[in-house]
């Protein structure tokens, strides 16, 4: 079987035939993949399956990573949280780290392609590498720059401006850049361990071997012990809801060991927990996928109470998994859940403590939002969307200016 | 004239129409920055915002398939206004620039009753975005009625939808491809049957049960 033909009793047929039309149109055309890492991060998982699904379907998609020592990572870790708009110092030092790396590179790999396709900050510089009339090069922001701190765009703004064209993940993120700006939701794979079904034994044991009991309602939110998840909001909001319901919240994240803003995150967590049997921390490795599917699948509500957004995928994984979610109308949120309808939409730690105990205890509206979530995430969330608009944009890049564009 | 129509009972050649979304970096805060980005916009962004709800919600029928609409009602709360942009009757409209005109005389005699503008919070501003359709000819072709019905039940959303909404109103083909194609048949009811349709208030699935529904039951009539 291939591996499309996996996603038939997800999508229909019918989807899966106009991926291979459209890949069809585009055989033997050569598309070169720039990112920054080969594992761990929502870029990689996902290039992990559209290389291969591509392949499938006749496109030649090569994928490369770009290498860099602890410096570059360093700057482009300041440049990924001014994006965000948290406050960084940017220095003229930090440019040349940054273009240092960036030449190093444009001197290992290899660029020759019809479409050259990179991911984030990291490797935007490769353009320099662009040649008059080879090869068109599309940069795709995975970040939140609706609000980017004004030197650190100007600088970036700089390689972005000589791309094609470029894609950003939700409509706030639109960027005055003079070329087209292209909007390509990231999605969820339903094969993966993370979002496959899972058996109520797998479930069980999941939580036996987490210790974590499942005689009460579980409140979970999936994240980074990262300040914009806003992980001790959570429990603040917990405690909101923990007064008049007998529940449990767990906090799964992970990544924090290296990371030294995380290990300040953690203790910080641990603090607010306090020592409650109620609140569960778990610092789980990148590779714990079937333990994450368990925890959402296991779960009565899920929250994603983040402050900013790239888009906060979980939150599809949650609604894939059929559960009532309450999500910080933030970044890419809103696109994934209708207030009332697919999810919950909250702005503060109140109203998040009191649609948990709203869910709690009205778990038929909480199986109804779930419900839609689930095709909602279906229709627009899955990996075979993602595909077919990463097919029409590279169609795209050879009529740039049609705005309907007959393909034979 | 559709491409596929020019000789009578010629076989009917399915189409898919597939959309890549373009933002525009146009957004408004309240109704009379919508109003002034509305006089000007190209096309392909009215095209998408009266028409992206249709594929990307199509469980939420009926669902008002109209972005102003949605923002006017949930974000500005003007909820009279609101729910006369979810009452305008699309498939009334035979081109988007009558669809564009109709959109800003509604706004405007609202506005012409109110001096103060609600704006809209930080963050929930309307971001106008655009519609790119690509036409890509499909495998399915039918020759008869049988055929065509066999075909709908397999064809992707992109097909129906391109053949409802897209050749009709992108392409100013006045009617849906289907009526069209049933009529050269010399099959006048049932094209009229299927013409009637509102498709804006089915959700896809709905709509392509609904077509294949109507093609079967000619069918048992002719005993075939």
């Amino acid at each position: 079987m291939s591996l499309l033909d996996g996603f038939e009793e997800f999508v229909g047929r019918g989807t899966l035939d106009e991926l291979r039309l459209l890949g069809g149109h585009l055989k033997g055309r050569r598309v070169v993949t720039v990112n920054s890492t080969a594992v761990g991060g929502g870029v990689a998982e996902i290039l992990n399956r559209l290389v291969p699904l591509s392949h499938e379907l006749g496109v030649d998609m090569r994928w490369d990573v770009i290498k860099g020592g602890e410096d570059f990572f360093a700057v482009t870790k300041r440049i990924h949280n001014a994006l965000h708009g948290k406050a960084e110092t940017f220095t003229a030092h930090d440019r040349a780290v940054f273009r240092e790396t960036t030449q190093r590179n444009l001197g290992q790999m290899d660029l020759d392609a019809d479409i050259i396709f990179i991911h984030d900050p990291q490797p935007a510089g490769l353009v320099e590498a662009r040649a008059a009339g080879r090869g068109r090069w599309v940069w795709r922001c995975h970040i939140d720059v609706s609000a980017p701190q004004a030197d650190v765009w100007e600088f970036l703004a700089g390689y972005v401006s000589r791309y094609d064209a470029s894609v950003f993940s939700a409509p706030q993120f639109s960027q005055d850049l003079d070329r087209p700006e292209v909007m390509i939701a990231p999605s969820i794979d339903p094969l993966s361990d993370k979002n496959r079904e899972l058996t109520e034994s797998e479930i069980d044991a999941v939580f036996e071997r987490l210790k974590i009991p499942r005689d009460k309602p579980i409140v979970t939110q999936v994240s980074r012990f990262d300040r914009l998840k806003d992980p001790v909001g959570v429990i603040a909001a917990f405690r909101l809801a923990q007064k008049y319901n007998e529940c449990r919240l767990v906090l799964a994240g992970g990544g924090a060991a290296d990371d030294p803003e995380g290990s300040e995150v953690l203790r910080a967590v641990h603090e607010a927990a306090n020592g409650d049997p109620d609140i569960h921390v778990l610092e789980l490795p990148p590779t714990a996928n079937v333990e994450i599917n368990a925890l959402q699948r296991g779960s009565s509500v899920i929250l994603q109470k983040s402050l900013k957004e790239g888009f906060g995928l979980t939150v599809s994984e949650a609604l894939w998994k059929a559960k009532p979610v309450i999500a910080g109308a933030v970044g890419g949120i809103p696109l994934q859940v209708t207030h009332k309808y697919s999810g919950i939409l909250t702005h503060t730690i109140e109203g998040t403590g009191f649609w948990i105990k709203q869910l709690l205890n009205a778990p038929e509206f909480g199986r109804r939002l779930g419900e839609n979530g689930r095709e909602h995430v279906r229709t627009n969330f899955l990996l075979t969307r993602h595909l077919r608009d990463y097919l029409l944009l590279f169609l795209f890049l050879e009529h740039r200016d049609e705005r309907v564009i007959r393909v034979s | 004239m559709a491409e596929h129509l020019n000789h009578p009972a010629q076989p009917f050649h399915f189409m898919s129409g597939l959309d890549l979304t373009l933002l525009t970096n146009r957004r408004a805060c309240d109704l009379a920055e919508l109003l002034e980005h509305l006089r000007v916009v190209p096309g392909s962004v009215i095209y998408y915002h009266t028409h992206h709800f249709l594929v990307q919600h199509q469980y939420l029928s009926p669902e008002p398939p109209n972005d102003f609409a949605y923002w006017v009602t949930n974000v500005l709360q003007e909820d009279r206004l609101g729910e006369q942009l979810a009452a305008i009757d699309l498939i009334q409209f035979r081109t988007i620039r009558a669809l564009r005109e109709h959109l800003i005389a509604v706004i405007e005699t609202y506005l012409d009753e109110r001096r103060q503008l609600r704006v809209a919070p930080d963050g929930e501003e309307f971001h106008f975005r655009e519609s790119v359709s690509f036409i890509v000819p499909t495998n399915h072709v039918a020759r008869d009625l049988t055929e065509f019905a066999d075909c709908v039940e397999r064809i992707g959303f992109g097909s129906l939808s391109f053949h409802f909404f897209s050749a009709r109103l992108r392409l100013e083909r006045g009617e849906d491809d289907f009526s069209e194609w049933c009529r050269s048949l010399g099959e006048h009811a049932l094209a009229k049957a299927i013409a009637r349709l509102d498709p804006y208030t089915y959700t896809m699935d709905g709509l392509r049960k609904e077509v294949v529904r109507l093609v079967r039951r000619r069918l048992r009539e002719m005993g075939t």
